[in-house]
């Protein structure tokens, strides 16, 4: 192959030497193709990485599956759609990979739930969570791990009901991500809490918060709660900025994602305590099997595990249960495998629900805390998906296929 | 009917007055010299008549027609050619293809795409190219010309548009002393045959005063005289006003 | 609303100001002088930031006190400068012979370089700095609590102000600054040391870009986004400002600042658009910012096309080229024939933006628009009105030229950078509407769904008709650029007063060469939606703009063949790089300065200079 494409190169009239050689083993892994943001979004994605590391080699040094090693080409999705789907492209047509998982940014993870339905081949998102992915995007060959914004919202909601707050703002980033969990949660507060209403809404440009001015802007419209959608550089401005203002004193704050260590960590000190957050407190769980994953981990990588971490894990894992059942890497047969499947994970039973292919892993709800120099959770409980997932006929509703 | 009359043109930048009244008028076949020291207003004069600057107060008229507002480009088409100061050249282009360039122009073919723009015209281009002597160039980049052959190529760019009247802002400037001279009788000549009128300006006296048949004196944006070359050079008022180390009229400088 | 808030709201849009300007203001002291377009300033802020967000808890452990937190925030301030210099030293140095635009390629490959070398030095995590030590309490300003820190970036504004307009008018260095700010020449006439005034003022650049990110640690976590976050805005500041000048980007940063703060009451998503509104409508009315000055007449000739003679054998080649690219499906397998589609689309978008800024000196940074709107013409046309792609194709083509006409309208008032920022400022406006309209266009997610029709479904149909359709339309642009239409743009590129003197309407001219260009990008836009399946935003985004601009520059905009060029080389390298190291930015980067160092007339541009040199 590498010396058809260089003929092609030369046709281009470009004399640039292609370095593709496939090393043949003696039994030929099977190779799996995954594709991420490692360059721009390295906060999550590199602990991801470093997690389905983990798990690849551990498979391997077990025999592999199918008596083949699994062999995982990984590739940066440039954080676009353009790049993602080109890519994808490349692990498909020249890798020949069995299967694709991967990406970060929800508006990649729909276009490239669009590209595996085009060229029929399994696409696992790992990290979107969009709604849209399994919802009015979804797809046959599209399958998600993570609770995706309706579960983990509906979650925070139940929280909410506690509260008693009835006067909500939201801040959310402005993109599919933002826009998707805040819909969901305008939706979900209204009918979980009678008399509860928006007051302030805003969407700061993702990575570009003026948080001082957003802060402000929420707090004139006095609040009784907050919901957070922003992540990453936007939440510690935002934290920041509110904890000096006391936006968030005498206010419940429910708030997605922030609880993960990825997230939380750059707080160091100033972890905004009291908040609702999903997350995952790794240093208080003590389920054995987790907990292995947890020491292994940081025996491996001196570092403590993030939830990418435990997701790319995880999913590692999955795939090595489909194929396994599946019996053979035919695009079919993976996808009747996976369809209502349990899978037994570190993060306890999963089952891939046929319908729309939304996995029912959970997550972990709490409070956040001050531990010593940095945020954690208390009183948290590990939240089963199955119970907050869509119900069929709504996903009937919105799927079109 | 002047060829080129101008009336009391005004102009200000700020507070200081560049232009004030200014009026004359410029006939066929003639070449008016505008002279004056540094910063008396010359090149405001002449940017007003160009179109690069629109005058406070005042008219020009070409034959008779107000042209004072128009652009630059509609006062092509009403027959005003002119060169620069520093020589304005395409210097992408060929020497052919700039006076070609004109010549595409003046024909109103500059929005036609289907022909090539290097067949427009090349016989009429070499033509005033061998008017002007660069006949031999033609073929050259004018980016590699010396500065005294891209203002021929200038000229010949000025004449394509078959001008009525011809402004030369410092024609020879930049030019070698001998150069100078014969830039001038080219253009003498040129005046004389196609009866153009042509105003200049000009720093070199003796180009002014071997070449011009009137000429103009401006100060402080006033017109304090004007007159045959033998008048000014008599006038007192000129000679010490503005001149003021005579044997700059007489001798080389 | 009462007053309070507003009060409150104000001083948050001051603060905000106040950051914006320390580091635009460096931004436009280097423009001034060097008349360098430096992308690679928000990478600066960022290593500012980073570096602050490390160094100073490290000396405020050794002392903690206010004195260890300021001086730490001015070492970071000085280490940066230093980068500057060594950018200057390394790299711009060599290329100021260079047309100015290579000198923005270069620092397009700086932004990437610095961006993987920040993860590399720094770690992936965001740094979350320490508060400035006696500055953690709020202040109560009117019944509110205000950040203290606040205060002090407010004040730190005009202090940076009063501290440059002290350098620029009591000091040497300043006189010179100023003075080649005005007139270039006449300093390097006056026989002062250029190299050395250009380095003084990368150093002063650079420290102010690593000062305004130092300064930002106590209120943003040092975070990878930083460089491309602020540097659209800087561009904005300084635009509007007028380039060059100082108060002018004073004024335009507290402008920005105010319009944030009070734009998100009032629209909660404005954050994207606003400020590029703000430039837009400035330019429409004053084509040089505040305070800008028109660039002199006369100074350094545009580069671009010129007249040489046809190439012996040119046809022949070319024709052999395009069988040659006709048979690549007869050995390529999908990939390389995917790859071979997007090599030829973006070679006809970069060749038309070829035409703008080759043939027409007008330089864009928004090319990307018109890209977008054949995009979404053709993915609308299909979601919408249910159309095949053969309707779907004029109709992108067609949206793209409208719109071109219609920016174009504006732009073509304006020349220079300005001109430049107009299109990228059109761009975004753009893009923001792709974005915020979700009922039509998706918002982020874009259209999905927009796949060719059967007859050319397959990869080698589709290759073959992408191949066909750039040719047609680089060899229709091709024989316009060689037209008499052509020419005229191209004099009125070589020299505006002379074409206006012999009766050229420049601006029509302009006009529609916009729209040519526009429809031209368009054709590209479309058959790339249709080749991807989808479109979205980013389409339209500056990294799409930057991308044009960089193939084309790579290849060369003295030739013809110089966009096509770097089309494929830009693809293949990024196609080779990206799958063998995670560092992917870091070696493109470099090899975009590499190819600047060793071709600097662009890949062909240079080749054929070899060859004439030798002949």
């Amino acid at each position: 192959m590498a010396k058809t494409s260089m003929t092609g190169w030369l046709a281009l009239g470009v004399a640039l030497a292609l370095g593709a050689s496939a090393a043949q083993a003696q039994t030929a892994p099977i190779k799996i193709g995954e594709l991420n943001s490692y360059a721009k979004q390295a906060a999550f994605t590199v602990p991801y990485r470093d997690g389905w590391r983990l798990a690849v080699e551990e498979i391997n040094a077990k025999g592999g599956v199918l008596g083949r090693p699994i062999e995982v080409i990984s590739r940066d999705d440039g954080g676009t759609t353009g790049d993602a789907t080109r890519v994808a492209d490349e692990l498909v047509t020249r890798e020949g990979v069995s299967l694709l998982f991967g990406s970060f940014l929800s508006n990649v993870g729909v276009a490239m739930a669009d590209y595996a339905n085009q060229k029929k081949i399994v696409y696992i998102a790992a990290e979107p969570l969009t709604d849209a992915i399994t919802m009015a995007q979804g797809n046959r060959y599209t399958f998600r791990i993570r609770p995706n914004n309706f579960m983990q919202v509906g979650m925070l909601v139940e929280q909410a009901k506690a509260s008693g707050a009835k006067r909500w703002a939201i801040v959310a980033p402005n993109y599919e991500y933002g826009q998707s969990a805040a819909a969901v949660f305008k939706r979900l507060i209204k009918e979980s809490v009678p008399g509860a209403e928006i007051v302030a809404e805003q969407y700061p440009a993702l990575g570009k918060i003026e948080a001082g001015a957003t802060v402000s802007a929420l707090e004139q419209a006095k609040p009784d709660g907050i919901f957070n959608v922003t992540f990453g550089p936007d939440l510690t401005q935002f934290v920041r900025e509110g904890n000096t203002r006391g936006l968030f004193e005498g206010k419940t704050v429910l708030s997605l994602l922030t609880g993960e260590p990825e997230w939380l960590l750059p707080l160091k000190d100033e972890v905004p305590e009291g908040w609702i957050v999903t997350g995952y407190p790794w240093d208080e769980i003590t389920e054995p099997k987790h907990k292995a994953f947890v020491d292994a981990y940081r025996a491996k990588y001196n570092d403590t595990p993030r939830l990418g971490s435990l997701l790319g894990y995880m999913v590692l894992y999955m795939i090595r249960d489909t194929i396994e059942r599946a019996g053979s890497t035919d695009t079919d047969a993976i996808i009747k495998a996976l369809e209502d499947a349990k899978f037994d994970t570190v993060a306890g039973t999963v089952t891939m629900r046929g319908i729309d292919n939304q996995s029912s892993m959970g997550a972990w709800v709490g409070k956040l805390v001050l531990k010593g120099k940095s945020g954690g959770m208390s009183d948290w409980k590990y939240n089963d998906g199955t119970s907050y997932m869509p119900s069929e006929a709504e996903v009937k509703a919105a799927r079109k296929d | 009917m002047s060829l080129l009359a101008v009336e009391r043109l005004n102009k200000a930048f700020g507070g200081v007055v560049a232009a004030h009244d200014v009026s004359f008028a410029v006939e066929r076949g003639e070449m008016l010299a505008l002279i004056g020291p540094n910063g008396a207003g010359k090149s405001t004069v002449f940017n007003m008549i160009g179109g690069q600057l629109p005058p406070d107060r005042g008219a020009v008229l070409l034959e008779d027609k107000a042209i004072t507002l128009a652009s630059p480009q509609e006062r092509f088409r009403q027959g005003i050619g002119r060169t620069f100061q520093i020589a304005q050249a395409f210097h992408s282009m060929t020497v052919c293809e700039n006076v070609q360039m004109a010549l595409i122009s003046h024909h109103r073919e500059s929005r036609a795409i289907w022909t090539e723009a290097r067949q427009h015209h090349r016989r009429d281009a070499l033509d005033l190219l061998s008017q002007v002597g660069m006949a031999e160039a033609a073929d050259r980049s004018c980016s590699v010309l010396a500065y005294g052959d891209v203002k021929r190529v200038e000229l010949a760019i000025a004449l394509a548009g078959e001008p009525k009247l011809l402004l030369m802002d410092e024609p020879t400037a930049g030019m070698a002393f001998r150069e100078r001279a014969a830039l001038m009788d080219l253009t003498h000549s040129i005046a004389r045959t196609r009866r153009i009128g042509i105003l200049f300006t000009e720093h070199d006296m003796d180009v002014v005063f071997g070449h011009a048949s009137r000429i103009l004196v401006l100060l402080r944006g006033e017109i304090i005289a004007a007159g045959s070359p033998a008048e000014i050079r008599e006038n007192a008022q000129v000679r010490q006003a503005y001149l003021g180390n005579a044997p700059a009229l007489t001798g080389a400088p | 609303m009462d007053l309070s808030f507003v009060a409150i709201q104000a001083l948050n849009g001051l603060a905000s100001a106040s950051s914006l300007f320390i580091t635009a203001c460096g931004l436009t002291l280097v423009f001034g002088v060097t008349r360098i377009v430096n992308f690679a300033h928000g990478s600066l802020y960022m290593v500012g930031a980073f570096t602050a967000a490390t160094l100073v808890p490290w000396m405020l452990e050794l002392w903690f006190g206010p004195v260890s937190f300021w001086l730490g925030i001015v070492i970071s301030a000085l280490i940066v400068g230093l980068l500057g210099v060594v950018i200057e030293v390394l790299l711009l140095r060599r290329i100021y012979g260079a047309p100015e635009l290579f000198q923005l390629l270069a620092t397009f490959g700086i932004v990437l370089v610095l961006q993987d070398l920040v993860v590399q030095i720094f770690g992936p995590q965001d740094i979350l700095g320490p508060r400035a030590p006696g500055l953690r309490a709020p202040v109560e300003i009117l019944g509110r609590r205000f950040p203290s820190y606040e205060l002090v970036l407010i004040a730190a504004g005009p202090a940076v102000l009063a501290a440059v307009w002290f350098v620029l008018r009591k000091t040497r260095f300043g006189t010179l600054i100023r003075a080649a700010t005005q007139d270039r020449e006449m300093v390097a006439a006056l026989g002062v040391n250029q190299a050395l005034l250009f380095t003084g003022t990368l150093f002063l650049g650079a420290f102010l870009a690593g000062l305004g990110g130092a300064l930002q640690i106590p209120r943003v976590a040092a975070n990878t986004g930083m460089d491309l976050s602020i540097i659209a805005e800087c561009f904005v500041v300084t635009v509007v400002g007028g380039m060059g000048s100082v108060p002018g980007a004073f004024l335009a940063a507290l402008i920005i600042g105010q319009l944030q703060a009070f734009g998100i009451l009032i629209f909660p998503k404005s954050t994207l658009v606003v400020v590029f509104l703000l430039m837009a409508v400035v330019l429409a009315i004053r084509p040089y910012g505040f305070f800008g000055r028109p660039e002199i007449l006369g100074g350094t000739h545009a580069v671009g096309i010129a007249s040489r003679k046809p190439m012996a054998r040119g046809t022949l080649l070319a024709t052999i080229g395009i069988v040659l690219l006709a048979c690549l499906p007869l050995i390529g397998d999908p990939y390389l024939l995917k790859v071979a589609t997007e090599i030829l689309v973006f070679a006809l978008f970069a060749f038309s933006l070829q035409l703008l800024i080759g043939v027409g000196g007008l330089v864009s940074f928004g090319h990307a628009a018109f890209f977008g709107l054949g995009a979404y013409g053709s993915a609308l046309t299909v979601k919408w009105l249910g159309a095949p792609m053969e309707a779907a194709f004029p109709a992108g083509l067609l949206l793209a030229a409208l719109g071109a006409a219609l920016i174009g309208a504006f732009v073509v008032r304006l020349s220079g950078i300005y001109l430049a920022m107009m299109t990228l400022a059109a761009a975004q406006i753009l893009y923001a509407i792709a974005f915020q309209w979700v009922e039509v266009t998706g918002g982020d997610n874009g259209i999905v769904g927009v796949w060719p029709s059967n007859w050319v479904a397959g990869r080698s149909a589709y290759y073959l008709l992408t191949l066909a359709l750039t040719v047609i339309t680089v060899l229709f642009l091709k024989k316009i650029i060689e037209s008499p239409f052509g020419y005229a743009l191209r004099a009125a590129r070589d020299s505006e007063p002379r074409a206006e003197a012999i009766g050229i309407a420049v601006r029509q001219q302009r006009w529609l060469a916009f729209i040519l260009a526009g429809a031209g990008a368009g054709i590209a836009g479309s058959l790339y939606a249709f080749s991807r399946g989808s479109v979205d935003p980013s389409l339209l985004g500056i990294p799409t703009s930057v991308d044009a601009l960089t193939m084309l520059l790579l290849g060369g905009i003295q030739t013809i063949a110089g966009p096509l060029a770097g089309s494929a080389v830009l693809h293949i390298l990024r196609d080779q790089i990206m799958p063998l190291t995670s560092l992917w930015r870091l070696f493109l980067g470099l090899s975009i300065i590499g190819m600047v160092l060793v071709f600097p007339r662009g890949l062909v541009g240079t080749i054929r200079q070899w060859g004439e040199d030798r002949a």
